[in-house]
């Protein structure tokens, strides 16, 4: 299972107004694996993940899926591929078009690949994929507006994974939510990640999240790789200066005198 | 929805009416729809049936009835409540009658207008780069102009049927429709929903039709009916100038225009017709003003 | 044995605009001087109303229904409104959520910081301006000059959010409430922010009411802690024995639920049912 899914190399991504955002990134991902990337605001996790999908621009660098170049691939040609590599959003509330229902959201992915050939079976797929994500059935008819923040994000659950792809990009997903609410849809993810055998991308701020749900951790900042590695050797071992810094902001549950003093994080420039 | 029992996945949503009636209710409450609205349904019966409801024939001239007052003034003929212009003409019925060409091009300009104007501002606002740019500076050079001059050099293209009638005005007004679109396409098409479209796989013009836009309509619906309203006064500045049909069919500007050369020895000529325009344009602003404020709230959820 | 410094009885509050459902139920805590006590709880359970009604501000939206609030004694719910806004405009300040829209874009940081000054202290321009550099110079700001003479758009976050914390103090309140202040901020940040916070806490002596749903925060910065469900107190008690003696469940599967970067194998267990609906029986939700 330790075949290449995924493999970026010098990633460079600019924005229209001259400003560099990624400078020669790598990034690899295997079948199976949950890879994290974790950064601040600023750091590019985003961008590099929207380049990953191609919803961007890539203005140098190669990125390979399943062993094909789609760097420069044409739309025309990318469709059909993007069955396979699918997102799950932040903000379910932006993510699912406020004016469709939910049964419409989940059944027209289904109807455009053609994973469901007749009215009645698309029906038994999105009903199967509303119990799989703990959903009532009663949601079909909703619109997005009238569900829960935390129904809403496995709407965005299920949508992505109904059409079985093959990768997915999970883009800082429980940052809204409760507590309690992050850990069932983080278990959820887990849970279809396994049935599937996907493998994701998981952009978070928060290493705790992080440290729970990847096998390996990339580190960003400023739109370059910091640090990367097994999950349990950068987390017990890091290497960058930087990624002592993350660790060190977080707090832990259970007083830690001295916490508050330890070293502190950069002094934010004006 | 502030819904503190929600963590368990199981919670319901509360239970809702369907989109449309809300949408019709909060519509109806609204007193500018109930009567901008009830006035232009009034016309559009009134268009229908102006055969029957008009008392004399617009057409039928009578010399002999020249310049007669309305009812109740001295000299008054029983028959022709709103009096005659100087050819012995029913002002009434000639009123009426206008009504079928007023709305014509008001619900055929506007119509075309907004067609075209979406069609071009959902590509504009999309692309938001080149083909962008290529639609986007005929708007941006009408933004100063009213709509009435620029039609009258299109008015006078040959022809005193429909189409030219109902160019002039959705030549210009197209521009409108174009730059709400496009500012409310670009505004859609950088949301999450629209990325989420795309990662799905959906064709562009999919995407446009099926996603953006009916996002969109909610602001064009406010805009087609007071483009309505400029229509109409822009065919009646074209029949004033002499520029629309021949006198005979009976337009609103047309008796505008006979009207005020007339003005001293039968005001009425002019007041009625005037009137009447002033009424409808009226009538559609506040049917777009009052759809906008209904809906709005409703949408802005 | 003084009395607190804050008192809340058996608050009861509902939402006019919900039928009448219940935002708070008989919500009571305490608070001495000087002491800093963390309000958790998730979305919904109640600790944002609580904070707007120590601070006024309580949407129209929201009616009391009962209870009290007794702020050094007074009762916060029967005070006439313009000895109410005085009170609280002199002695309870508040550190808000999003420092971006917190700041009037409009205004450099001068003007916004000696408002107050001059309002309630009746001092001039001069020496409003003094005390502003010396506030600022207090949250470790480098060129308090310069911030003075800045809008807010030419701050950093963490800028903007020092900026705010000196407002807060600059009437050196008896107590300030600090609605989840390090919420909008980059990770490396936070932690500045919150020894500032203690710090600025422990030398003019304030009471500090931390609204938060992070266990982690309150862990390392209160003394004290209440956690809240649905408007009603579910544990309160000191920090130190909540967390390592919680005793009801579900506290424990909210510890339980958080995941911990140090424990790979532990957390984010989701909260059982069977404790939500123990929750509802105990709230009288059915």
């Amino acid at each position: 299972m330790n075949e290449t899914l995924i493999d970026a190399t010098g990633i460079e991504v600019t924005y229209g107004n001259g400003i560099k955002v990624l400078h020669g990134v790598d990034v690899s991902i295997c079948r199976g694996e949950t890879v994290g990337i974790v950064g601040e605001s600023g750091s590019g996790k985003t961008t590099l993940g929207r380049a990953l999908l191609r919803l961007v621009d890539v203005s140098a660098g190669s990125i390979r899926f399943d062993g094909r170049d789609i760097t420069r691939l044409p739309e025309g040609e990318m469709r059909p591929l993007r069955r396979r590599i699918q997102m799950i959003f932040q903000d379910p509330m932006a993510s699912l078009n406020p004016r469709h229902t939910i049964r419409r959201i989940l059944s027209e992915p289904l109807k455009l690949h053609g994973l469901a050939k007749t009215a009645a079976e698309t029906e038994a797929r999105v009903a199967k994929m509303l119990e799989r994500v703990s959903l009532p059935a009663v949601c079909l008819d909703r619109n997005p507006h009238e569900l829960s923040g935390g129904q809403r994000q496995r709407v965005g659950i299920a949508r992505a994974a109904l059409l079985e792809p093959d990768f997915v990009l999970a883009d800082e997903i429980v940052s809204g939510l409760d507590v309690s609410t992050q850990a069932q849809v983080l278990k959820l993810l887990k849970g279809l990640s396994a049935d599937l055998g996907l493998s994701m991308a998981f952009i978070s701020h928060d290493l705790s999240v992080i440290r729970a749900v990847c096998d390996r951790v990339y580190v960003m900042r400023f739109g370059k790789i910091e640090e990367e590695g097994a999950c349990a050797e950068v987390f017990a071992n890091p290497r960058s200066a930087y990624t002592r810094l993350l660790l060190d902001a977080i707090p832990l549950p259970e007083i830690t005198p001295g916490w508050l003093d330890s070293k502190a994080g950069v002094e934010d420039a004006a | 929805m502030a819904d503190v029992t929600a963590s368990p996945p199981l919670a319901l949503p509360a239970p809702r009416r369907s989109a449309f009636a809300r949408h019709l209710k909060a519509m109806l409450r609204e007193p500018r729809v109930a009567i901008g609205g009830g006035f232009i349904l009034l016309l559009l019966l009134v268009a229908i049936f102006a055969p029957f409801l008009a008392p004399k024939d617009p057409l039928e001239q009578d010399l002999m009835l020249g310049t007669l007052p309305p009812a109740g003034y001295a000299g008054a003929e029983p028959g022709y409540w709103l009096g005659t212009d100087d050819l012995g003409r029913d002002v009434l019925s000639r009123v009426l009658y206008g009504t079928r060409v007023a709305l014509t091009v008001a619900f055929v300009a506007a119509g075309l207008a907004g067609l075209i104007g979406t069609a071009l501002g959902l590509i504009a606002g999309w692309d938001g780069g080149r083909a962008g740019r290529g639609i986007s500076p005929p708007p941006g050079i009408s933004v100063g102009l009213p709509p009435g001059p620029p039609s009258v050099p299109l008015g006078a293209l040959p022809g005193s049927r429909l189409p030219s009638r109902t160019a002039p005005p959705a030549s210009i007004g197209w521009t409108r429709f174009c730059r709400v679109v496009r500012a409310e396409t670009q505004a859609q098409a950088s949301m999450d929903y629209v990325v989420a479209a795309r990662t799905i796989g959906f064709s562009r013009l999919h995407i446009l039709l099926r996603e953006i836009l009916p996002n969109v309509a909610p602001a064009l619906i406010a805009l087609v009916s007071l483009e309505m309203g400029i229509a109409v006064i822009v065919e009646a500045i074209l029949s004033f100038v002499g520029l629309s049909v021949s006198s005979d069919t009976p337009t609103w500007g047309g008796m505008i225009a006979q009207g005020r050369q007339i003005v001293y020895q039968g005001w009425w000529v002019l007041v009625v017709p005037l009137t009447v325009l002033f009424a409808t344009v009226l009538a559609f602003n506040q049917l777009g003003d009052g759809l906008r404020r209904a809906l709005d709230p409703v949408m802005r959820r | 044995m003084t009395a607190p410094l804050l008192s809340i009885e058996n608050l009861n509050a509902i939402s006019t605009r919900e039928n009448g459902a219940p935002i708070l139920r008989d919500v009571s805590l305490t608070l001495e001087r000087g002491e800093v006590l963390g309000l958790v709880g998730e979305s919904g359970a109640g600790k944002s109303t609580i904070a707007k009604a120590l601070l006024g501000i309580l949407p129209r939206t929201v009616q009391v229904t009962g209870g009290a609030i007794r702020f050094e004694g007074r009762d916060l719910m029967t005070m006439p409104s313009r000895a109410l806004r005085d009170l609280i405009g002199t002695h309870i300040a508040l550190i808000p959520q999003d420092p971006q829209t917190a700041l009037n874009p409009g205004r450099r940081i001068e003007a916004q910081l000696t408002d107050a000054l001059r309002l309630r202290r009746g001092l001039s321009s001069k020496e409003a301006r003094a005390r502003a550099l010396k506030l600022l110079q207090e949250v470790h700001i480098r060129d308090p000059e310069r911030v003075l003479r800045a809008y807010p758009h030419e701050l950093s976050g963490g800028m903007r959010q020092r900026v705010l914390i000196a407002s807060a103090f600059a009437l050196e309140p008896k107590l300030v409430v600090a609605d989840e202040p390090t919420t909008a901020l980059d990770v490396t940040v936070q932690k500045q922010i919150l020894r500032l916070i203690r710090d600025m806490q422990r030398t003019h002596g304030t009471a500090v009411i931390f609204v938060t749903h992070d266990l982690g925060v309150v862990a390392q910065t209160c003394d004290s802690v209440t956690l809240l469900y649905a408007g009603k107190v579910i544990e309160a008690g000191r920090t130190a024995d909540v967390l390592t003696a919680p005793r009801h469940a579900y506290t424990k599967a909210l510890l339980a639920a958080g995941p911990r970067y140090d424990r790979p194998d532990s957390g984010l267990e989701p909260v059982p049912p069977s404790v939500f609906e123990a929750l509802r029986a105990e709230i009288g939700l059915g």
